[in-house]
C-alpha cells in the first residue's frame, strides 16, 4: 500500500511514518475490532446456534430463524407477528422520517438563508442543538404532563368546552410515539442539512434569481439538489435510530406497542440469546438495504 | 439594491415556524423543570400545589428500592472513564490519518458504521461476547480445577469492560469526525517551522500542535461525556449487574408517580449543561490565552 511514496521526500526524512500512523490508530481500531466488529460476528454465529433454559448450546442449526418465521407463509392467517411488528417499525420509520425531513429541512433553510447576521445564525442554530445534550428518557417524560389524560392539553380544551371527556389517545399511543421520536431526533436533520445548505454558493441563487425563476422554482431546482448530502445522512440517522429503538417505543408507548428492538430486548432477558441474535441479524440486513438504497443516491464518504 | 435591503415575504412564516419549532424542543423540558418545584401535596400534572424542593428531598431519600446516589457515581465514573478514553484514542487517531494509513478507508468505513448501527445490535453483540468470555473463563477454571476461584467467579460484564467499550462505540465516531473537521483546517506550517528548529516529533506535537487544537480537543471530552452521561441502548445489553443512572431512570418511569422523578429529570440535565458550561470557559480561557500569546 505504501509503494506510491512521493520520491521528492527523502525516505530518512520521515522514518516509519506509515508504522508510526499505525501504532497511532492501533489503540482506537482495537475498540472497534473488539466491541463492534468481533460482536457482529458473534450475532451472526450464535443466531445458528441452540439454547435451553439456561445455556447456550453451540451448534448449526436453522431453528431460530425458522421459529421467528413461522406462521408468515400462511396467508389466510394475516400478518405473521414478526411481519406485523416490522411493519409497524416500517411504519412508524417512514413517519418520523418524513416529519423531521420537512421539519428540519424548513429549520435549516430558514436559518442558512433567511437569518442574515453570521452572529444571530450561530447563535439560533446552538439553540436548536442543546436540547440534545439532555438525557432522552427525560425529554420523553417530559410529554407526559402535557399529553395525559389529566395533562394541560386535556386540561385546557376541557376547559375551552371544546370536549367533553379528556381525549385518551394523547399518550401511550402511535400518536405520543411518534411525537416524541420528532422531539428527539429532529435535531439529526437539521444539522447535516444545515451544513449542506451553508455550502451552496450564494451567487447560484442569484444566477436562478437572474434568469427569472421564482422563489419556489429555485427552493426545487437549485437549493434541493444541492441539500441532497445532507437530506441522505440526516434520513440514514432517523431511520436507522427508529429501527432499532425500544426505548421511546417502550416508554411512550406505555409497553404496550411492539417493535424489533423490543422484541431483541425481551428474547434477552429471557436469556434466548440464539433467538435475538437472529432477530438482530433480519433487522441489521433489513436496515442495510434502507442504507444501501440510499447511498445509492450520494456517496458520503466524498462529501465529508 | 433596495430589493436585496428588505425581507422577501416567505421571511415571517419561516419565522414563525421557527420560534414554534422552539417552543416545542422546549416547551415539554421547561414544564418538568417547573414541576419538579412542586409542593408535598403536588402530582404529575399542573396546577403547582405550592412552590417547593420537597420532590427533591424525596429524590435523596431514595426512590423505592433503587440507590439514585450510587447510579450517579456511576454514571459519574463511566462518564470520566470514557471522556478520557475518547480524547486520547481519537486525538491519537486523528494524527494518525493525517499521515499515509494503510487501511485507513477501511477503518473510517467501520467507524462510520457504527454510528449507524442499531444501537441495540451493538448492545446484544458485546453482551453476547462478555457472555462467552464468562463460558470460556468457567470452562478453564473447572479444567484447572479451582473450584474455589469458580465459585467466587461473577461475570465479566461491567462498568469498565463490556459498558465501556459500548460507549465508546458511540463516542469515537463523534471524537473522530471533530478531529477531521480540526485537520482540515489546520496550517501545517506551524509544525514544519517547529521541525525545521529542530523540534523532536514530540516536542512538535507537545508545543506546537497541542496547543493549537486545544479547544477542539476540550470539545471531544465534552462530547464523550455527555454522550456516556445519558446513553441507554448501547449499554442496555452490556451492563451486567448494576445499571446506570440513564437505565434507572428508564426503569423509573413505569414505577414511580411521584414528582420525584421529575426531580431527577431536572438533576441529570443541570449536570449536562454544568458539563457544557465548565467545556465552554475552558475553550473560552484556551482561546484567550493562545491570543495573549499571540500579542
Amino acid at each position: 500500500m505504501s509503494t506510491t511514496t512521493t520520491p521528492s521526500l527523502p525516505a530518512a526524512a520521515v522514518p516509519g511514518r506509515s508504522i508510526a500512523a499505525w501504532w497511532q490508530a492501533a489503540p482506537f481500531t482495537l475498540v472497534f475490532a473488539l466491541f463492534f466488529l468481533v460482536p457482529l460476528a458473534l450475532i451472526v454465529m450464535v443466531s445458528f446456534w441452540d439454547f435451553n433454559e439456561y445455556e447456550l448450546l453451540p451448534g448449526f442449526t436453522f431453528k431460530n430463524y425458522v421459529s421467528i418465521f413461522a406462521g408468515c407463509g400462511d396467508a389466510s392467517e394475516g400478518l405473521c407477528v414478526t411481519l406485523k411488528t416490522y411493519y409497524s417499525t416500517l411504519k412508524f420509520s417512514f413517519l418520523v422520517w418524513l416529519i423531521t425531513l420537512v421539519i428540519g429541512f424548513t429549520v435549516a433553510y430558514f436559518l442558512a438563508f433567511h437569518v442574515r447576521s453570521p452572529g444571530m445564525q450561530t447563535l439560533l442554530f446552538v439553540l436548536c442543538t442543546i436540547p440534545f445534550w439532555t438525557s432522552n428518557v427525560i425529554r420523553m417524560i417530559s410529554w407526559v404532563p402535557l399529553l395525559g389524560r389529566n395533562g394541560l392539553v386535556n386540561q385546557t380544551l376541557v376547559g375551552m368546552n371544546l370536549i367533553e371527556t379528556p381525549i385518551e389517545w394523547l399518550l401511550f399511543s402511535d400518536f405520543s410515539v411518534v411525537l416524541a421520536f420528532v422531539h428527539l431526533y429532529t435535531m439529526f436533520m437539521i444539522v447535516p442539512i444545515f451544513n449542506s445548505m451553508m455550502r451552496i454558493d450564494r451567487s447560484l441563487i442569484e444566477a436562478a434569481s437572474d434568469s427569472g425563476a421564482s422563489g419556489w422554482q429555485t427552493l426545487w431546482n437549485v437549493i434541493v439538489p444541492l441539500s441532497r448530502t445532507g437530506i441522505i445522512i440526516g434520513s440514514i440517522f432517523v431511520i436507522t435510530i427508529v429501527m432499532g429503538d425500544f426505548v421511546t417505543i417502550g416508554v411512550m408507548g406505555g409497553q404496550q406497542i411492539a417493535s424489533i428492538g423490543k422484541i431483541i430486548q425481551v428474547q434477552t432477558s429471557y436469556l434466548q440469546f440464539p433467538l435475538a441474535a437472529a432477530n438482530a441479524v433480519i433487522l441489521l440486513a433489513v436496515v442495510l438495504m434502507i442504507i444501501w438504497g440510499l447511498t445509492r443516491l450520494v456517496d458520503i464518504r466524498k462529501e465529508l | 439594491m433596495k430589493v436585496r435591503e428588505s425581507r422577501p415575504a416567505s421571511f415571517w412564516p419561516l419565522a414563525i415556524f421557527f420560534a414554534l419549532f422552539v417552543l416545542f424542543m422546549y416547551g415539554p423540558m421547561f414544564v418538568i423543570f417547573i414541576l419538579s418545584f412542586q409542593g408535598p401535596e403536588g402530582g404529575l400534572t399542573f396546577p403547582m400545589r405550592g412552590v417547593s424542593l420537597h420532590w427533591f428531598s424525596k429524590l435523596a431519600e431514595g426512590l423505592g428500592v433503587v440507590d439514585i446516589g450510587a447510579a450517579l457515581w456511576r454514571s459519574l465514573g463511566l462518564g470520566l472513564a470514557v471522556m478520557l478514553c475518547t480524547v486520547v484514542l481519537s486525538v491519537l487517531a486523528g494524527l494518525a490519518f493525517r499521515k499515509r494509513l494503510a487501511g485507513g478507508n477501511t477503518l473510517f468505513f467501520i467507524v462510520v458504521a457504527s454510528l449507524i448501527m442499531p444501537s441495540i445490535i451493538v448492545s446484544l453483540g458485546i453482551g453476547l461476547e462478555f457472555r462467552l468470555i464468562d463460558n470460556g473463563i468457567k470452562a478453564v477454571l473447572e479444567w484447572l480445577g479451582m473450584e474455589s476461584a469458580l465459585e467466587g467467579y461473577g461475570t465479566s460484564l461491567g462498568l469498565f469492560t463490556s459498558a465501556l467499550g459500548a460507549h465508546l462505540t458511540w463516542t469515537l465516531p463523534f471524537g473522530l469526525l471533530i478531529m477531521f473537521a480540526v485537520f482540515n483546517r489546520f496550517n501545517p506550517a506551524y509544525e514544519e517551522a517547529a521541525r525545521d528548529l529542530g523540534a523532536t516529533p514530540w516536542q512538535g506535537f507537545a508545543h506546537v500542535v497541542l496547543p493549537l487544537i486545544a479547544p477542539s480537543v476540550v470539545g471531544i471530552g465534552m462530547f464523550g461525556f455527555t454522550l456516556s452521561w445519558d446513553e441507554i441502548a448501547r449499554t442496555s445489553q452490556a451492563i451486567g449487574d448494576v445499571n446506570t443512572l440513564p437505565l434507572e431512570l428508564q426503569g423509573l418511569t413505569s414505577t414511580v408517580t411521584t414528582p420525584s422523578i421529575y426531580a431527577l429529570g431536572t438533576l441529570t440535565t443541570v449536570v449536562s449543561f454544568v458539563v457544557m458550561g465548565i467545556t465552554l470557559a475552558l475553550v473560552w480561557a484556551l482561546g484567550r490565552r493562545r491570543k495573549g500569546r499571540a500579542g
